[in-house]
């Protein structure tokens, strides 16, 4: 070893300007225009709440439950120790069984290893399984600036793409729309009904859209030549991929086409059989609230006569080594994508996933989402949570998201280059509040606070920011005459 | 025993009455009674606003005023709120040793393992669900989040309050949902947070209540404010000030959000 400390070269974050991980507003500007749809908030409200009791039921039903997320956190915290080892694995594996593997700095090396591969089979419409690092990288977009046309297989995520929305729940990425807004959607964007002109018999029953949505994805299914996916989960032993879903689109995908790339966080590898049966446990569980999955597909590699020919395994990075190399915030990268701590959060059922502006919204995206692309570029999701912990209690691989939310917000404040009017007053308290004798003085001070209130039981609402964002909507009482310990030195001597 | 009282800093500035209460109520349970001086704040709020390096001088300050306390015969630090507890168990130690400071970071923990929330000292140390109180009102609880999931105070308070004679406890629908408050969230995060105190006050009213109870002055007056700014004529009074009420006795000075007339 040198002698010199050279200093770790900072790692780099997810790039600006490409994927979805940066709103174009804070978290409270853009919450404050979801708290006013009504609609919004009720659609959510009731998704997440059925969601939440039916995840309840199942996981009640498991007596080790506790045993087998600590059994999960301990995979994952030993594996991400290990990362460099378990990925290499991975990749003599992959090669071993005639896949291909990319290697992507980022969302933008990422993308144009897909193009490449996509224009070599000269094809211009690929079929997507949903996932999240595509819709994290902006792959979508990626290839339509190419001249390649991506559809979405996932209904929810077919909803998404159809209404020219984007996608508010890691899950279900349509959470936010209702019946009749889907139905609509479909009236107006899938071919077969422009044919037709009007169509009434497509009602807002779900098994009429459902089966309006098949009839729409069969033949994209049957054309497709190249399929893009995700994976939940890579086994670095044998190189085995891994996608959990619930309605067959993903295994159309990954079956029926003739090259299947498949892009994947650095972050999801697995070094065994053995940890997957731990995730598939825990997985859709806390997920659908369902005891297993409808379908879990599993390939690795190539084999001749049956299924893809020609396989690509794309390793993204895009800001996970940064977030590796944080001790408390690393804990980020655990996540199965599961989305019970969305459904969960207080927070996020009430301003919506929008208002978190990445793709990945509410409490996990309140930790990963800043740490992917540097804190300062999403400074404001650290804060957009009251720390109640309903998060971490349901998390199936014991993430302690609110220790890390904190954690995010010190080094948001450390980083400050200017001292902000907060930062100030937080010091000035800080040095009141350790020096007893500037603390009464302090406290004297706000007994003053009597002044404003002429005698009555509350202050007046018509107060100074930011006591003027407490009064809007609630009662600051007035306070008394005397602390607690002046009134106990004064009656007890001390 | 010899017990020093926590009063926290927004208790001792602003709801002073809780503190009376939680000492009445321990010298009624025959239990000597020490208010350390120089006492100010946990820290929390700065931890949890992100100002981590700027807690630690507070840390510091809470262990120099309890130290001495628990070396002239204290056996417990005992504190009205679940979520200044919480703090000295789960961030204390935790800033000091990041800022480097190994001392005080075991100092702080030394003395967080004889820290005590309020119910949890009463039902686990004293061993105690009847304190002998008298309360004749219709109240339902809240249990806050803090102490709910990071102490996990458990039905403790229940316990207790449902041991109080005249007191009728009605169940709050949805409990465990936060109410909002969240520290500095209540600020930086305005119409959140009211969005979620509006679906805590429903909740509140929809069960009569006169009182709404819970551990944590802070969160109380958070719901007390929207509540009294409502004038919904429902009171939020803290778990001590239950607790301490006898039929001889009444505490001064009752109820943390301000009386409604009705
Ligand atoms: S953080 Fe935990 S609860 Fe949230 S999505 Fe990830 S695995 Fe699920």
């Amino acid at each position: 070893m040198s002698a010199v400390d050279l200093g770790m070269p900072s790692l780099p974050h997810a790039p600006r300007g490409v994927g979805h991980l940066r709103g174009d507003r804070s978290f409270p500007d853009a919450a404050r225009e979801s708290l006013r749809d009504g609609q919004l908030r009720a659609n959510l409200g009731h998704a997440t709440s059925t969601i939440r009791a039916k995840r309840k039921a199942v996981v009640d039903e498991v007596p080790d439950w506790a045993e087998l997320r600590e059994a999960g956190r301990a995979i994952k915290a030993a594996t991400m120790a290990r990362l460099d080892e378990h990925l290499v694995a991975l990749e003599e594996q992959v090669t071993a069984r005639g896949g291909t593997v990319h290697w992507a700095r980022d969302a933008e090396e990422a993308n144009e290893i897909v193009i490449r591969l996509v224009q070599a089979t000269g094809t211009d419409e690929v079929v997507k399984v949903k996932s999240m690092a595509t819709q994290e990288i902006g792959l979508n977009e990626a290839l339509e600036a190419a001249g390649i046309a991506a559809h979405e297989t996932d209904l929810a995520e077919l909803i998404v793409q159809l209404g020219e929305d984007t996608p508010s729940h890691i899950l279900v990425p349509a959470i936010h729309k209702n019946r009749a807004e889907i139905r609509e959607i479909f009236l107006r964007t899938m071919p077969q009904f422009q044919e037709q002109g009007v169509d009434a018999d497509l009602t807002d029953e779900p098994r009429r859209l459902a089966m309006a949505a098949r009839a729409h994805l069969r033949e994209r299914f049957l054309r497709a030549r190249v399929a893009i996916s995700g994976a939940n989960f890579a086994v670095a032993e044998t190189g085995t991929l891994a996608v959990v879903e619930s309605e067959g689109n993903g295994r159309m995908c990954l079956t029926l086409p003739r090259t299947l790339i498949t892009v994947m966080g650095i972050e999801k590898v697995v070094p065994t059989w053995r940890d997957l049966e731990v995730f598939l446990q825990l997985l859709p569980r806390s997920s659908t609230g369902e005891r297993m999955n409808p379908y879990t597909s599993l390939w690795a590699g190539v084999t001749p006569g049956d299924g893809p020919q020609e396989f690509h395994l794309v390793l993204v990075d895009n800001g996970r080594t940064a977030v590796l190399a944080d001790e408390v915030g690393r804990a980020a990268l655990h996540c199965i994508r599961c989305s019970a701590c969305l459904n969960v959060c207080p927070v996020y059922e009430r301003a919506g996933g929008h208002a978190y502006g990445s793709v990945y919204p509410g409490p996990i995206g309140a930790v990963l989402s800043p740490q992917l692309t540097g804190v300062e570029d999403n400074a404001s999701l650290p804060y957009a949570s009251s720390l109640c912990g309903a998060c971490y209690d349901v998390c199936p691989v014991a993430i302690d998201i609110p220790s890390i939310l904190v954690h995010l917000r010190a080094e948001h404040v450390e980083a400050q280059e200017r001292t902000t009017p907060e930062a100030v007053a937080f010091r000035a308290l800080a040095k009141a509040m350790s020096t007893p004798r500037l603390w009464r003085l302090a406290q004297r001070a706000a007994g003053l606070g009597r002044l404003l209130s002429r005698g009555k039981p509350t202050l007046p609402a018509a107060l100074p920011p930011p006591a003027s964002k407490w009064t809007r909507t609630r009662d600051l009482p007035t306070p008394p005459r005397e602390t607690f310990t002046q009134q106990w030195v004064r009656e007890r001597g001390r | 025993m010899k017990v020093a009282l926590f009063a926290t800093c927004l208790v001792d500035t602003m709801v002073p009455q809780v503190a009376t209460a939680t000492a009445v109520l321990l010298e009624r349970l025959g239990h000597d009674v020490v208010v350390p001086p120089g006492q100010s704040c946990c820290g929390q709020m700065h931890v949890n606003t992100g100002y981590r390096r700027e807690a630690v001088p507070i840390v510091a300050n809470h262990v120099r005023a309890f130290a001495g306390a628990l070396s002239s015969g204290v056996e417990a630090i005992v504190a009205p709120s679940g979520s200044c507890v919480a703090s000295i168990h789960h961030q204390q130690a935790m800033v000091a040793r990041r800022a480097g400071d190994h001392a005080l970071a075991d100092d702080a923990a030394a003395l967080a393992d004889r820290t005590y929330e309020l119910s949890q000292f009463l039902v686990d140390v004293l061993g105690v669900t009847d304190v002998g109180a008298y309360y004749p009102h219709r109240v339902t609880y809240h249990p806050t989040c803090h102490s709910l999931r990071m102490l996990r105070v458990g039905d403790r308070p229940l316990q207790l309050l449902r041991a109080v004679r005249g007191l009728d406890l009605v169940e709050l629908p949805a409990a465990d949902q936060c109410c909002g408050f969240g520290g500095t969230f209540a600020v930086k995060n305005a119409e959140t947070s009211t969005a979620m105190l509006t679906d805590k006050m429903a909740n509140v009213l929809s069960t009569h209540a006169e009182v709404c109870t819970a551990g944590d002055a802070s969160c109380l007056m958070h719901i007390g404010g929207g509540l009294s700014r409502l004038r919904a004529g429902t009171r939020t009074v803290h778990l001590a000030e239950i607790l301490a009420s006898t039929e001889e006795a009444v505490t001064p000075r009752q109820s943390t959000s301000p009386a409604v007339p009705r």
